[in-house]
């Protein structure tokens, strides 16, 4: 079956509306969130008009199916991942995920292999998404551990020329991204997860920016936990996944605390339910959760390694297409080498907040601003950006949109 | 075009010739100011004597909406009372919050009145209030120093 990115827009309701007053919908900003196919909702919606009651307890019908909905969502995400269901756990967001990481790891005691001490390293990059740097930053204040970073060249690539400097035997933990949500660099797992591993630290990947656009298989590479968003992957608000190894799950503190994470509760003290449950106390974001094994299935249905071959193929053009027009500068790698669907740029003088307000006028949606990424954006040089990023239902025709917007752009602000 | 009335002649020609865009080395307040989900940045210095705002001057990074509006506000704003600079300051605000249900006195907000269009954009309205927002903050601070000597 070929690829047919009209095919697919069919399945997403909201290309049926139009913009700013009657303008076809140009979404470019899939990288803040994506749009939702009608599967998707009507999961969400299933749920609550036929299954919804409280997972996991009540002795009836409707709590059977809730739990059932979830625990099949869990078994999606695992396959979806290459790991197993006992190592997904839900969250609310990618955001949660990663700060249940830094604070769990931050409360785990003396003996527990997560601890940290004054002068242990947390590493991070300068193009870490403020989600994957803030946790990381608060963490090493509270434990007196000491946050390193790599550094990001002027061509947006990792440098990892000082690797065995960066990771050390001090190291404990590298939270790393895998796919810059600002630059669309991708970045050189194998050997950063080599070292990592060689100095016996674990390494954590934020993969809210490359879990939705390509293949992604946690026992290819080798990680140790993962993170990412749900509705960045054709899926519903308000459910993220952390995956993590079952034998490192099992000793990681808990974050949050109440319901249905215990095993065992008395007026002075309680004993926690096995991984995932250990990390999901409180009633699920059920329908969410049902609607993430939905999005997941419906991703698969087309095929991961076709909508990264079609992105692709849109970055290569887009990139090309852009860079023909004067003033014009891409911030972040202008080759196809390790490079995803976030295109980045600045257009001389014209602020980017401008521009993305005049596209928006012809029904094109792209983000302006630093992006969650202040100390990139600093890094690079520049105030703040455009970013056009891709998904599976965009065409070259959208590129085609942008393109002549930029230009007209430049006329009427020049 | 319907961006014509966000972008009013007068606000481009602020943008593109801003008035008092550099920093006077003499202030009695000094404020900094950004709009953290843009970027955008300001400093601000203001003097105020004898009850009159006898200076602003600025500098800043930001978007046509954001550098205009405070460009127009330091014209609009030098030479004023600072009673009615407050004045204009309220009236200015309501304005941008208005949603596009108020059309503004044009005889007290002259300039200003440009920035209308702004109202209807709820996610510039931001852009537009940063210069304001850091004339009302350094005007608290001047005044508070005058109190003080």
């Amino acid at each position: 079956m070929t690829f047919d990115p009209l095919a697919i827009r069919k399945d997403f309701p909201i290309f049926d509306r139009t913009i700013r007053d009657g303008k076809r919908l140009v979404y470019l900003d899939s990288g803040a969130t994506s749009q939702k196919p009608y599967a998707v909702i009507k999961a969400e919606s299933d749920f609550y008009s036929q299954h919804n009651a409280a997972a996991h307890r009540g002795a009836h019908q409707l709590a059977e199916e809730a739990t059932e909905a979830i625990e099949s969502a869990r078994t999606i995400v695992a396959d979806f991942l290459g790991g197993e269901s006992d190592e997904i756990v839900f969250t609310k967001s990618s955001t949660e995920a990663l700060n249940l990481l830094a604070y769990s790891i931050g409360h785990a005691p003396v003996g527990n292999l997560f601890h940290l001490k004054a002068g242990d390293e947390i590493v991070v990059s300068e193009m870490e998404h403020h989600a994957n740097l803030i946790p990381w930053q608060e963490l090493a204040k509270r434990s007196g551990a000491v946050l390193k970073w790599f550094e990001v060249d002027p061509d947006g690539r990792l440098d990892i020329s000082d690797i065995s400097k960066v990771i050390t035997a001090r190291t404990k933990v590298v939270a790393l991204t895998h796919q810059s949500n600002v630059l669309g660099t991708i970045n050189p797992l194998t050997e950063l997860v080599k070292r990592t591993h060689e100095v016996g630290a674990i390494f954590i990947l934020d993969a809210c920016q490359s879990v939705p656009h390509m293949p992604v298989n946690v026992k290819e590479l080798d990680i140790d936990f993962l993170a990412f968003s749900g509705h960045k992957t054709v899926g519903p608000t308000g459910v993220g996944v952390l995956w993590g190894r079952s034998n490192l799950l099992a000793q990681l503190p808990p974050f949050l605390f109440g319901g249905s994470m215990i095993e065992s509760v008395t007026m002075t003290d309680a004993t926690w339910a096995p991984a995932p449950r250990k990390f999901e106390p409180g009633v699920p974001n059920m329908a969410q959760i049902v609607g993430l094994g939905a999005a997941l299935n419906y991703l698969s249905s087309i095929g991961m390694a076709d909508i990264y071959s079609h992105e692709k193929d849109l970055t290569e053009y887009a990139i090309a297409k852009l860079q023909e027009i004067a003033e014009l500068k891409i911030v972040g790698p202008t080759d196809m080498f390790l490079r995803g669907g976030a295109v980045s740029f600045t257009l001389g003088q014209i602020h980017p907040h401008d521009l993305g307000q005049f596209l928006d006028n012809s029904g094109i949606a792209v983000r302006t601003g630093h992006h969650c990424a202040w100390p990139l954006t600093r890094k690079m040089g520049v105030a703040s950006t455009t970013r056009a990023s891709f998904y599976l239902y965009n065409t070259t025709e959208d590129i085609d949109a942008l393109v002549t917007g930029v230009k007209d752009a430049q006329k009427y602000f020049g | 075009m319907e961006l014509d009335n966000l972008y009013q002649e007068v606000i481009l020609d602020h943008y593109k010739r801003p008035q008092n865009k550099k920093l006077l080395p003499t202030y009695d307040a000094q404020v900094h100011h950004v709009n953290p989900s843009c970027g955008d940045e300001i400093d601000l210095n203001l003097t105020i004597a004898d009850g009159v705002v006898s200076n602003i001057s600025w500098d800043g990074v930001g978007c046509s909406i954001s550098q205009a509006s405070v460009s127009i506000l330091s014209d609009l704003l030098i030479g004023k009372p600072i009673t009615q600079a407050y004045s204009i300051f309220d009236q200015f605000v309501a304005l941008m919050q208005s949603k596009g249900a108020v059309v503004g006195d044009e005889e007290v907000l002259e300039d200003a009145i440009a920035l209308a269009g702004v109202s209807k954009y709820p996610a510039r309205i931001k852009c537009a209030l940063l210069g304001w927002m850091a004339f009302k903050d350094a005007s608290v601070q001047a005044q508070a120093k005058s109190e003080l000597e």
